[in-house]
């Protein structure tokens, strides 16, 4: 946010993955995955499932250890870019339990436990960034309401008010157009810009396509390795669509770009 | 149980009036204070064994304890250490058996704690008299010794002290454990960490409920203030409070009807989650039928 430096972005890099493989037992999920991030650009990641993508997210996140090939995020391994808080994860809405008695505030206020001492007692500067955090996605007004009471929406705003309030500078986000209201959709297309603005690093796993050519600069076409990588415009064509999809190529792609977001 | 049982007809006959017969001596209102505690105790835990989905594990780590009480009795040490560590390790037996084998984890919990139990079973027998064994399973806050009372104490001490300084971190880990550990929380500590305090509380509960019923202990409180609030600090509040007034009233009841006092605090445990069940403000199912009327 506003306490990043205001040096050039454009030669920092925020993710840094050279030829990563990671298996589970022996079983390979990802192989030779090469991606280089700056600072400032928005990258869509597309995939099939079990593609590797969810793999990806968790050897940024540190949780699991490639067997080959490093990672550095902000110039530093994963695990000090984590105590740095340097990587915030915008989970899809299936992954929360929203029966759990926690109210907004309590949940945005999550993304800041990792600043705090060990009690996690918030301090005054603490509170200010949740504020802050809630009224950049116009959640303030609803800060006292149990979360499980907010709709898909305002529950995606939520946890991505937590990855603000944690002042992450890589955003991981997994689906996050997947049930959510326009309102919320326009409010998130323009906080992303804001965010590549102020020299954030956004990584977005999604389905849908039209969300790619809109918003991401960037985009990672992924099956057990990147296969191609680079500006959206060049990269997401229907032909390495295809090689992605294993000759697939959903539907999606031979209609206009327009037909997909209109029954939205 | 039958000594006090005389105490106390002989007490009744004197000048105090009946009902107040329960705190007439010293060792009863130990007994009382204890159990208050460990309610206390049990019900913070309680929250976290809710908000976790570990009833199961809780279940099955206090049945896993008994082998310990049993053998720490037969070799003269504090009866905790065994119990504690016959929980722990049932905790790690299940973890060990879940990652070599390709069984689910309730099939594996049910046969681990069940196994134990039926060694604790067989030790006490043969070590201990049945009289020992009906204490165990069924608890008897009115028989605790000094010895006892201070184990308990300590324990509830260390549980507690554990529950405060990691509540935030624990309710964290409960919520939303990938992003805890995305910010660098360690959260296979916290679920060792919540193990073991299971396993204390575990032990602490058992001797004023026993090994059958303490697990009502460790969910119960919990689940009634569940249904209370929306508040993860006013759920502890809530769950502490029950789980006290629980243990008062079932220990007091327990003793003025002369019934095991195990039955009578879970009795009262679910009587309140029953009144909470049908009248909570949001979620008893009474105002959910309001609601959906017309």
């Amino acid at each position: 946010m506003d306490q990043f430096r205001s040096t050039p972005f454009s030669d920092r890099l925020r993710i840094e993955a050279d030829q990563i493989c990671v298996d589970y037992n022996g079983v390979v999920a990802l192989y030779d995955a090469s991606l280089h991030l700056q600072a400032g650009c928005i990258c869509g990641l597309v995939g099939m499932n079990g593609s590797g993508k969810s793999t990806l997210f968790k050897a940024l996140m540190g949780f699991v250890r490639p067997s080959r090939g490093t990672i550095q995020i902000n110039g530093v391994s994963v695990l000090c870019a984590q105590r740095d808080q340097a990587v915030a994860y915008v989970p899809q809405s299936e992954e929360i339990d929203f029966s759990f008695p926690v109210s907004v505030w309590d949940v945005v206020m999550m993304g800041r436990y990792g600043s705090m001492n060990l009690l996690r007692i918030p301090r005054e500067s603490d509170r200010l960034a949740v504020r802050h955090a809630l009224e950049r996605v116009e959640l303030i007004d609803l800060k006292d309401r149990p979360i499980g009471a907010l709709s898909g929406g305002q529950r995606k705003r939520a946890f991505l008010a937590r990855a603000i309030a944690q002042r992450a500078s890589v955003l991981l986000l997994d689906e996050p157009f997947n049930g959510v209201d326009v309102r919320t959709e326009k409010l998130m297309a323009e906080l992303f810009r804001q965010f590549r603005q102020e020299g954030h690093t956004i990584l977005i796993s999604t389905h849908d396509f039209s969300h790619v050519r809109e918003f991401c600069d960037l985009v990672v076409l992924i099956n057990k390795t990147v296969l191609a990588y680079g500006e959206t415009a060049e990269v997401f064509t229907p032909e390495n669509l295809a090689i992605t999809f294993g000759g697939m190529v959903p539907n999606v792609m031979s209609g206009a770009p327009t037909s997909t977001e209109e029954h939205k | 149980m039958t000594d006090l049982l005389i105490s106390a007809t002989t007490i009744s006959s004197t000048s105090i009036p009946w009902w107040l017969a329960p705190f007439s001596h010293q060792f009863m209102r130990n007994a009382l204070m204890v159990s208050a505690l460990v309610g206390g105790v049990c019900g913070l835990l309680s929250c976290y064994m809710t908000l976790k989905g570990w009833a199961l594990m809780g279940d099955a780590v206090s049945h896993a304890v008994m082998p310990g009480v049993v053998v720490s009795y037969a070799v003269g040490l504090p009866f905790s250490v065994g119990a504690f560590a016959f929980g722990v390790g049932s905790v790690a037996l299940i973890g060990f058996v879940k990652q070599k084998s390709r069984l689910k984890e309730d099939t594996i919990i049910g046969l681990v704690f069940t196994g134990f139990f039926a060694l604790g079973l067989v030790l006490v027998t043969k070590i201990r008299s049945n009289q020992d064994l009906m204490h165990i399973l069924f608890g008897s806050s009115l028989g605790l010794s000094t010895n006892d009372m201070w184990q308990t104490l300590i324990i509830s001490g260390i549980v507690v002290a554990i529950l405060l300084v990691f509540r935030r971190d624990l309710m964290l880990f409960c919520f939303d454990p990938t992003h805890a550990r995305s910010i660098g929380i360690n959260t296979g500590f916290l679920h060792y960490l919540l193990l073991s305090v299971l396993s204390l509380a575990a032990v602490a509960g058992l001797q004023t409920v026993g090994i059958i019923l303490v697990v009502a202990m460790l969910i119960t409180p919990g689940a009634t203030a569940y249904l209370l609030t929306d508040r993860f600090d006013w759920m502890t509040y809530l769950a502490i409070i029950s789980s006290t007034i629980s243990c008062v009233l079932g220990w007091y009841l327990c003793f003025l009807l002369d019934i095991p006092p195990g039955g009578c605090i879970v009795l009262v445990q679910t009587a309140i989650f029953l009144l909470a069940f049908l009248f909570a403000p949001r979620y008893g199912i009474l105002k959910v039928q309001r609601s959906l009327a017309p």
